[in-house]
Order: C-alpha cells, then structure tokens, then sequence
C-alpha cells in the first residue's frame, strides 16, 4: 500500500466509480499534500471531475476510501454528507446563487458568527469586488461571477477547495489574467487545492503538481517539470504537449534513428520510438544533421513552427524555430537534434 | 391581416365597456355600491384566494415528489396527478354532488347506519374543493418543469457551503421555484375568476354566476358586473406583471446532468397516501360516480343513443374553432417573432386577452353584439334569432385564440431565420417559404395549440349557454341541463364521452415527460 504522510490534505485509496457500465473512476490512489495546488489533468470524460465530485461528497463512491484532513468521510459503512466536509467547491458554471446579491452569497455558508461581516468583506477585499456586493449574479461580468464563486467557496475557510474547470467559461483574454489572480489568492490563503482542468499549459502554471488522468485511471503524478520531461507514456508525453516520435534502435545512452545517433535522458536497449520535443530540433541550410524538406511553416512571432519532411522514412517532425530566419515551402534543410530524447519501447 | 384580427378579438369586449358606459351615472353608482355587489366582490376574492393557496399545497408537493424523490412508480403518479386536467369544472361539480350531496351515493351508503343527512356542500366549500381538485394541476406541471429546469449545481453547491437537505431546499430551491409556481398559480387564479360551472353548480354567487344570473333580469347589471370582473382580472395581471421584473435573479436551463433523487425511506407509505388521496377525490371519486350514474341509468332505460347528436355537435363547433385559431395563429405569431416593431407586438399581445376575460364575459359581449346588430340583420332577412353557429365559433376564438398562440410562438422561436432567409435567397418567394420551411417545422407546436383550442373549446359552457343556436345541443349543455335537473342519470353519459375526448387530445399537449 501507498504510504502517504499521515497529514495530507486529502488521500484517496483505490476509489472506484461507475454509472451503469461505465468505469468512470477506476482504483485512483491519490493524495494532495498540505498548501499544494494539485492539477488533475486529462481529456474530457476522463473522470476527473467524477474525483472531484467525490471528494466533495455528491457522488458516492463504488470502493475505496477518501480521508481529507486524516478524517475518513467515505470508505465501506462511513458517508459523510457534502455539507459535513468542509470542502470549499468552485463549480465550472460557477452556480452563483441567481436570487442572492453577491454579498449574500458569499455569507451563504458562513452561518451565524460574530464575524461574520468582516469575514465577507475580507473575502471581497481578496479577490477584488469591493463595491459590488449589492449587485445579483447576473449584473457581473464572467470574471467577476467567477471570483464571486471564488470567494464564497473560501469564506467558511474550508479544509481543502476543489475547483472544478474554473476557466472554461472566460474568454481566452480574460482567462490568463483570472487565472494569476487565482494563483495569487491561492498562495495568499494558503489553502491546499485540487484544481480539474483539460488545459494542460493550465495545469502546468497553476499546478504545484499534477495528476494525469485517462479513462478513469491515474497514468502519471509529479511536477509539471516530470510530467514534459520525463512522461512514463507515449500517451502521457503526447497529452503534456507537442511530440516528435521517431523510430529507431537504442543502444545504451544514445539511439540510432533517421535523425542519426540521439542522446537519450534514461538509457535504453533494442528497438524504440524516441520522443523529441520540437524545442530540441533545430534547422540548419548547412550539411549538419539528416536532410529534409520544408512541408509547412506557421509565423507566431515570438518563435515560428515549421514542418519538415525527413529524406529518409516517410515522418514528419514539428520544429520550434527562432523567428528569425524565413523558411520557404519546399526548401531544402538539414535537421539536428539538440537536446536529448526520451525511448519507448516499440509496440 | 393582422389588424384585422385583432380588431375582431378586440371589439365584443371593447363593445361592453361601451355598454356599461351608457348605463346613467348615478344608476351605475348605486348598483355598484350596493353591499349585494361588494359581497359578490369579496366572494370571488375569497374563493379565488383560497383556491390558489390549496392548489399549491397539493401540487408544489406532489411536482417534488414525482421529480425529486424516489416514490415508487413516479412515471404512473405523474400521469394521473395530471390527468384531472381534462374534467371540466361542471363535471367534477357535479361528480362531487353525485358522491357527497345530499341524495349522493356517500349519503346512500350512509343511511343504513343511521346518518340522515350529510352536511350540506353547496356554497363555499364544494366550490372550493371542486376548484381545486381540478384546478391543482396546473400548479402541479407547472412546479415539475420548474424543478426540472433547476441547475443541480445550485443545491450542491449549498451542499458544499455547509448547509443540510433542508435548508439548501428553503434558502434555494424554493426562492428557485418561486417563478413556476407562481405561473401555475396565476393560471389557477385565472381559472377560479372565470369559472361558471363550479360556482354554479355548487350554488356560490361570486361573478360569474351573478352575471349570468343577471342575464335575463337586467342587463345593464350583468354589463357593470362584467366590467368589474375583467377590472379584478386586471389587477390581478397587473400585481403578477410587476413580481415577474426580477427576471434576472432566476435562471432555468436544462441542465447537463439531473439532480440524484432523495430517498424517501419511511415516510414512502406517507407520500404514497397523499397521492393515492389526490388521485382518488380528483379523478377515481369523478370518474367512479359518473359511470355509476351511467350503469344505473342503463338499468332504467336511458339510451346512449341521446348522447351523439349533441356529440356531433361539439366536435364540429369546437373542430372549426380550433382550425379558426390555427390559421388566425399563424400570421399573428409570425408578426411578433419576426417582425420587431412596436405596432406588431401591441398587435400581438392584445389577442392574448382573451386569456383573462371569463367565459361569460366573451358570451355575454357578444351578446350585446348580436342582439344590437346581427338581430336586425338576421330580421331584416327572416332569419330569425342572432344565435348562430358562426357565432358560437367566432365567440370560442375568441376566448381561445391565446392558447393556439401560446404553443405556435415557441416553435417558431425555435425555427432559425437563417433557414427562412436562405430559403429566400434560393429563390423562392415569402408565401412559398412559408408552406415548405416555416410551417413545417413549427406543426408540432400548430398541432399542440390547435389540441389544446380544440379540448377547452369541447369543454366550454357559458359561451355555449349563451351562444349556442336553439336546439343546439352539445356535450356540454346537455350535461349542464341534466345535472341542473339533477338527472344524474342522464348527465353521465355525455360526461363521460367528454373527459374520455379530452383525455385523448391532452395526449398531444402534454411535454413528453423524459
């Protein structure tokens, strides 16, 4: 069994779910570390927000157990109600309360204390809606209502808060701002959080750690550093970002592919697909590395994507290029790697 | 064509204000503060007021419990909790005087242990209970598509924040379902005011039955009474107008995943009880002492041969006033939907107006109408009376024209018009987009409206009453006849014939549940 610290925030243990067939959470071992902010990632239907669900309590669980703050609330025999967790939830769509002004959502679950006052206006000094607190839901803006759900998940200081795709409903514009201030108020109150997102660059800024999640099961759990740099899977690396596979045999610290002889970050043996990212390819008019042919090329500014066909096998790699050379469709290069690759074995 | 239609729906009613006004002054004065008047104000107050209340204590509940919870063959309850719907006021009425009256079947049973005489249910309590065992479903479907358009997201998230089952259900839920019920409360408030059958039946003076009462006496009474109606219905419009503007605070959508259902545990049998006791005074208890009455009056030689003329006779009235409706919809709901001016929404809401005026009111303004000028025509050219069945129509069309158009305007909502403009961009001409884009894809909501004409057309009685030509009989008349005389005997079949006919068309009105 998994031996996590006895004070971790949340640890569930072989937590199963399924709706009819179904395995929508299939035995996650999971915990989340005191202060952390752990991103569960995967594609949609993937089951994160099933996690989540459960761990707030508005599923029950199949099996397994879920412990938040070292108190059992879900194992054979023990049910703990949602409204008993202590668990702060911000809900994709955000459920603001339609017919409650801002201010009285967020005193929604505080309950009669002295301070309870002063407990809302800190809250909105937090995350920035002083003045606003008259106003109902549907005189805000996205972000607005999105940091109002923020601050009434937090005011009855919950022992861990959930979010559930807080940003899939902002625009893209709105989305990078929100999500610093998200960060900033995360690291203010210091509250240990799961964040569930699809976005990977999401998961990797906010997240201290991240979970990666495929059809119901855990595949993967480090830093956003592990998760790019050394994916346990083909299906791991692809998902953290743009990949380059290119086949060929390892012999030991480098393997022989059509790209030539490729440093390889573990050591490996026999025949293997090599992960490459497209920062660690460059291009070069010189006869320095394999040849091939430009087959497309997209300007974004700060860098440019070209496509290159190798001359030899028939694959096509990705390249991450400074932006300021111009490549032409059809162009003669020569590809060199120059970082170092990750073997998977050969299917 | 527009205009011209709401012109027709509008002058019988705008006839009887200027009928009222040419009553003298100081007559119409003292007529109206005359305490037999303001008794008859404070009874329709009364009997509307509780009524509603009731309503929602039966149908609030049983919505939750057929949406909600886990109460046992919850598909089976909805139907029948829904299906009293389709009893005509007149016939729960006069079910009820058929069981609990006093020369009712319950009296019958009685007698041999003793009981002489039941407590009388004429006046204000059987006008009460009858109302609102028929009256309850509207507040009943109204309250499950509230509660089905409630985002789960809400109570969870109260879940989440600390607070239990119930407080989450009084502190959201509720301030949630506010708008549906209420909706279903003003239909149910509606429905009281302009009730005839019940009242009179049970004997309860309040409008409706004071007007008609007035008819053959003084007909200047009967107008000022009318007038006096459509002002209360007004202001009843008025007060809901004004509580419906914080339109923003409620949201409804369908949402992506349903709320998991409350279990029941021990208070199953309980649950079980309110809805078998619902279902059994609204529709087992009518339904039984119609066919009771039937079976007897078999035995005693009544044929139900007697029922298929006046049969033949509802269907055609209420069949052309449903097709009326349904072409005069089409125009007018296409002129709101998609003609955005201020004239053509003035247009189009004034033809809802017949929602809030009374059988009796529409009746009695046409009335006026016919008596004033189709008499004189129709004498002029030896057709005797202005009673005619063109009339009767015109009248049903009047009152029912809102509930074609309620239905007709959501579909077309629903039809993009982008379809309609690329359409016209393919070649083809307004007239021709019409017939083969925009009337295909908004029959269903056409049909559903013309049903719903159709069925409350079937079970109107006061427009009937007075409109209908001599000799006319329809299912309605002839149940109202023979329950006056107290011929239950001869009043259940066509009673019977009638829910039977409604219960088929509510078929194609009712949402299909999932």
């Amino acid at each position: 069994m998994t031996d996590f610290p006895p004070d971790s925030a949340v640890i569930c243990r072989d937590l199963c779910k399924r709706f009819g067939e179904v395995r929508a959470v299939d035995a996650v071992t999971l915990a989340l570390r005191r202060g952390e902010c752990l991103a569960l990632l995967g594609p949609s239907g993937c089951g994160k927000t099933t996690v989540l669900r459960l761990i707030a309590g508005l599923e029950r669980p199949d099996g397994g157990s879920i412990a938040i703050n070292g108190r059992t609330v879900s194992d054979a025999g023990i049910f703990v109600p949602p409204h008993r967790r202590r668990v702060g939830l911000v809900f994709q769509d955000y459920a603001l309360f339609p017919h409650l002004t801002v201010e009285q959502n967020i005193a929604y679950g505080v309950g009669q204390r002295a301070d309870r006052r002063e407990r809302v206006t800190a809250m909105m000094a937090l995350v920035g809606l002083d003045g606003l607190g008259g106003r109902y839901p549907h005189e805000l803006s996205g972000g607005q209502q999105q940091r109002v759900a923020l601050a009434r998940a937090l005011a009855p200081q919950p022992d861990i808060l959930l979010l559930d795709e807080p940003f899939s409903n902002l625009d893209v514009a709105l989305r990078r701002q929100v999500r610093e201030d998200v960060l900033r108020i995360l690291r203010q109150t210091g509250v240990s959080a799961i964040l569930v997102t699809h976005d990977q660059e999401e998961a990797m800024s906010l997240g201290d750690r991240i979970a990666l999640m495929f059809d119901g099961a855990l595949y993967q759990v480090g830093t956003p550093r592990d998760l790019y740099e050394r994916p346990s899977s083909r299906r791991a690396a692809q998902f953290m970002g743009d990949a380059n596979f290119v086949g060929g045999q390892a012999q030991g610290q480098f393997a022989l592919t059509a790209l030539g002889a490729v440093p390889l970050a573990q050591p490996a043996r026999g025949p293997v697909d090599v992960l490459i990212r497209p920062e660690a390819l460059a291009l070069d008019t010189a006869a320095a590395g394999a040849r091939a042919v430009v087959a497309g090329q997209m300007y974004l500014g700060a860098w440019q994507v070209v496509w290159v066909a190798l001359a030899e096998g028939n694959d096509t790699l990705k390249v991450l290029c400074p932006p300021g050379v111009t490549w032409q469709t059809g162009q003669a290069v020569h590809v060199r790697v120059t970082g170092a690759g990750i073997a998977f074995p050969r299917l | 064509m527009a205009v011209p239609l709401t012109t027709l729906v509008l002058l019988p009613v705008g006839y009887l204000f200027v009928r009222a006004a040419e009553v003298a002054p100081e007559r119409a004065f003292s007529m109206l503060a005359r305490p037999g008047t303001l008794r008859i104000m404070g009874r329709s107050v009364l009997l509307m007021s509780s009524v509603t209340a009731a309503a929602c204590l039966v149908g609030v509940p049983a919505a939750w419990l057929t949406v909600r919870s886990d109460l046992k063959a919850r598909q089976l309850w909805t139907v029948l909790l829904a299906l009293p719907l389709v009893l005509p006021s007149y016939v729960g009425a006069f079910a009820l005087l058929g069981a609990l009256g006093q020369r009712g079947i319950v009296q019958r049973w009685l007698l041999p242990l003793g009981v002489e005489r039941l407590p009388s249910i004429y006046g204000f309590w059987g006008a009460w209970l009858a109302l609102t065992l028929f009256a309850y479903p509207y507040v009943f479907l109204s309250a499950r598509a509230g509660l089905r358009g409630i985002d789960p997201a809400l109570e969870e998230a109260s879940y989440t924040l600390g607070r239990s089952r119930l407080a989450t259900f009084w502190r959201v839920t509720l301030p949630q379902l506010l708008p549906a019920i209420s909706a279903g409360a003003l239909l149910v408030a509606l429905y009281t005011l302009s009730d005839f059958g019940a009242v009179a039946i049970m004997q309860y003076n309040v409008f409706t039955r004071a007007i008609y009462l007035r008819l053959s006496l003084d007909l200047d009474q009967a107008a000022l009474l009318s007038v006096m109606l459509v002002a209360l219905t007004a202001v009843l419009l008025v007060v809901v107008a004004l509580g419906e503007r914080r339109r923003g605070r409620y949201y409804s959508r369908r949402a992506h995943y349903r709320s998991r259902l409350v279990s029941l545990g021990r208070w199953q049998p309980l649950a079980l009880a309110f809805c078998t006791l619902i279902v059994t005074l609204a529709l087992l208890m009518p339904v039984g002492v119609m066919t009771y009455w039937l079976v007897n009056g078999l035995q005693h030689g009544e044929t139900l041969r007697d029922v298929l003329a006046p049969l033949q006779r509802s269907l055609r009235a209420s069949a052309l006033a449903a097709l009326a409706c349904g072409v005069a919809a089409l125009p007018l709901v296409w002129l709101q939907v998609r003609v955005n001016s201020p004239l053509a929404h003035l247009l189009a809401r004034s033809a809802y107006l017949g929602y809030a005026l009374p059988g009796v009111v529409v009746g009695l303004a046409f009335v006026f109408l016919g008596a004033r000028y189709l008499g004189a025509l129709n004498a002029l050219f030896g057709l005797g009376d202005y009673r005619s069945l063109g009339l009767l129509v015109l009248a049903y069309g009047v009152r029912f024209l809102p509930q074609a158009l309620g239905p007709a305007r959501a579909s077309l909502l629903q039809v993009n018009p982008h379809l309609e403009e690329s359409a016209q961009t393919l070649g083809r001409g307004y007239l021709q987009v019409m017939a083969s884009i925009t009337l295909p894809l908004m029959r269903s909501g056409l049909v559903a409206g013309v049903a719903l004409v159709f069925l409350t057309a079937m079970k109107e009685l006061p427009i009937t009453l007075l409109l209908a030509p001599t000799g006319y009989d329809t299912l309605a008349t002839r149940i109202w006849s023979a329950s006056n005389e107290a011929f239950y005997a001869r009043a259940a079949a066509p009673a019977l014939v009638l829910v039977l006919l409604s219960a088929l068309s509510l078929a194609y009105i009712l949402e299909p549940d999932d």
